[in-house]
């Protein structure tokens, strides 16, 4: 069982939790980080930033630039994920689009994320069509590469990423990209279902999620809730982190209950 | 061996190693309906009908193949043919490919049409089409392009487009298409993407390909009616890369005739500020397609720079990588400067006030027409007018009124 798998138990709802890397400094995600990490949650994703972040929203689109800004690069977020290892045993997960690991090479990149202790990648513009060369590197390091899946996702599709995504499967919520969002889609329940009946994975639900009522609404059929946009504004907003503590506990027990 | 015209690309949408669809999954089903839409249409007769009596009606195809005989006697050397696509309707090549994939989203029930645009000729093609085929119409071009080509951009809105400004990245090109990928992906149950060049994921390199072959197809006819023989090279500008393919694929598999693609070397390939994926840039993944692409060393996309702002993209279509890969044909990069040259020299012996970016080609093709005998035939595709262009040109030659 892969580090990320062992995080989900029956009767258990995960959380994970995305932050750019970088944002709004290198120290700030790693204060973040950790107090992500102590106030519940289960997975971290860290983004390795990309100048032209196609399935994201405003919010991490801005953190993206502002990361880059500051001369983030794969490197610096394979020393942050050492750091953060040496810290805490939650799970890390790069997420980031594909030319930046096309450029590191797919072999080196994985073997520097497993060395930095990272457990799985997400690489939103890769769908398994293209994966392959990705997957095999990923293994050969133990690595779980993450595959998406949407509400529009055919039968056909949601048969071949329940075959090849290691980890859990990332579905989708909506039909978009990143960002908070007042209200979930009524096709939501009925999506997890769909998926569960071809998937043994754990599913966890993610985009637009930004409150405690939203999460429980998912971890009802879902078995982990991601959040991201909605984490990268409070970073922006309150520099003292306590927003984001408050927050993610709140999201905590929303799924404990 | 190399494939056959006819064998490329391959069902996954490659050409050799260029192409694919590196999207994400939402629009994978996306792709999936518009392939097979395409293929309907491209083997329906009555769409084909429609398509190319348009062509003849509406954009005023075929285009003349015009001799420029007084800039060829400047060079003393090959003749010089100019393809007119700056007399097609709208004022460029890029309304042929509008008018096909208007007419293909009608077709499928789309009735909202979003477009990305650099130098605003693609987003006046694609206004144009919504107009007379009363689509919807939403046009995403960075804010630096609305500044530097504003005469577009109320084009489009005279003809009825909603043109919303892109603030983000370089405010260019590139940045326009990542908008318009992010409105396709929320809006993709009754949205079309109607993409202007043959770059972006698998069919549209091939789709944007079929409907520009027009412009080599009748080339063909037009140089064989003329000479009795084909010609012996191809000269086109190469940003995204449609105008350039619309001209060569139909010669694929006529191996005597060379193609010379002509990127934006803006103020020079060694200072870094230019557009030349091909010449200076290394292979990578952006906007869908695997090809080539100007990166930092850490593969983010650079920033790019070219007085032509149709050229100014980091990447180009997967196809040209192929043809650069397999040799067939040569990509050459001309700068800003001499850019302007070739206006100020199709301007002054032919009476033709080219784009900036058909500039760059004229430059070429009159440097390489100076070097052949004069038996030797060229084929420049003149693939747009230059009255968008006279603002930046004037201040460029600092000429007063």
């Amino acid at each position: 069982m892969s580090d990320i798998e062992s995080v989900f138990k029956p009767g258990y709802k995960a959380l994970v939790a995305y932050l750019t890397a970088g944002y709004p400094d290198i120290a700030a995600t790693e204060k973040a980080a950790a107090i992500l990490s102590d106030n519940g949650c289960d997975i971290i994703e860290l983004g390795i930033p990309f100048s032209d972040p196609l399935a994201d929203g405003a919010t991490i689109q801005k953190a993206s630039y502002q990361a880059l800004q500051q001369g983030v690069t794969p490197g610096t977020c394979l020393e942050l994920a050492v750091r953060l290892r040496q810290k805490m045993a939650t799970p890390l997960v790069f997420m980031t689009y594909y030319n930046p690991v096309l450029s590191f090479g797919l072999e080196a990149f994985c073997q520097a994320s497993a060395r930095a202790g990272v457990s799985g990648l997400i690489v939103p513009d890769l769908p398994p069509e293209e994966g392959a060369k990705l997957e095999t590197a990923a293994q050969r390091h133990s690595l779980d590469l993450i595959y998406l899946l949407t509400p529009a996702s055919t039968e056909k599709r949601i048969s071949m990423v329940a075959r090849r995504s290691r980890g859990f499967i990332y579905l989708v919520s909506l039909t978009g990209v990143t960002g908070a969002r007042d209200a979930l889609p009524a096709e939501l329940e009925d999506f997890v279902g769909r998926v569960r009946k071809k998937a043994r994975q754990p599913l966890c639900v993610g985009f637009g999620i930004s409150t405690p009522e939203q999460a429980k609404r998912v971890a009802r059929v879902a078995d982990g809730v991601i959040v991201g946009s909605r984490l990268i504004q409070l970073l922006g907003e309150d520099a003292t982190l306590s927003s984001l503590k408050a927050f993610i506990s709140g999201l905590r027990s929303a799924l404990n209950t | 061996m190399e494939a056959k015209s006819s064998q490329l690309p391959d069902s996954r949408g490659y050409f050799g190693q260029f192409g694919g669809t590196f999207v994400p999954e939402r629009l994978m089903p996306a792709l999936d309906e518009l392939e097979q839409a395409f293929n309907q249409a491209s083997a329906d007769s009555d769409f084909q009908r429609e398509f190319q009596e348009l062509c003849r009606n509406y954009i005023g195809r075929p285009t003349p193949l015009y001799p420029a005989q007084r800039l060829a006697a400047r060079m003393d050397g090959a003749a010089i043919l100019l393809k007119r696509e700056d007399l097609a309707h709208t004022g460029a090549h890029k309304i042929n490919n509008a008018l096909g994939q208007g007419l293909l989203a009608k077709r499928m029930g789309k009735n909202r049409i979003v477009a990305e645009t650099g130098a605003g000729q693609h987003g006046v093609a694609v206004a144009t089409v919504c107009a007379m085929l009363g689509l919807n119409c939403i046009i995403y071009m960075g804010e630096e392009d609305v500044r530097r080509q504003a005469t577009n951009a109320l084009r489009m809105k005279l003809l009825g487009a909603e043109v919303r400004p892109v603030a983000s990245g370089s405010r260019t090109l590139k940045d326009a298409i990542n908008e318009t990928i992010r409105d396709w992906v929320t809006n993709v149950r009754d949205t079309y993407y109607l993409l202007g060049s043959v770059v972006g994921p698998h069919p549209y390199p091939t789709m944007v390909r079929h409907f520009q072959s027009v412009i080599g197809q009748e080339t063909r006819e037009q140089v064989t009616a003329m000479y009795h023989r084909l010609p012996d090279y191809l000269v086109a500008c190469v940003g995204g890369g449609s105008n350039a393919m619309g001209l060569f694929h139909p010669f694929f598999d006529d191996r005597d005739v060379k193609f010379i693609g002509v990127e934006a070397a803006g103020k020079g390939l060694d200072t870094g500020k230019h557009a030349a994926s091909l010449s200076a840039g290394r292979v990578g993944v952006l906007h869908g397609a695997r090809s080539y692409l100007l990166q930092d060393s850490h593969g983010q996309i650079a920033e790019t720079l070219s007085i032509a702002a149709g050229l100014d993209y980091p990447g180009v279509g997967p196809e040209h990588s192929y043809y650069k890969e397999t040799g067939r044909a040569t990509y050459m990069a001309v700068t800003d400067s001499q850019a302007l040259e070739g206006f100020k020299l199709l301007c002054q012996t032919e009476g033709i006030i080219p784009a900036l970016e058909s500039s760059h080609a004229i430059y070429y093709a009159a440097r390489l027409a100076a070097s052949l005998p004069r038996e030797q035939i060229i084929v420049v595709n003149l693939s747009g007018r230059g009255d968008k262009d006279l603002d930046i040109v004037s201040r460029a030659l600092e000429m007063k009124p």
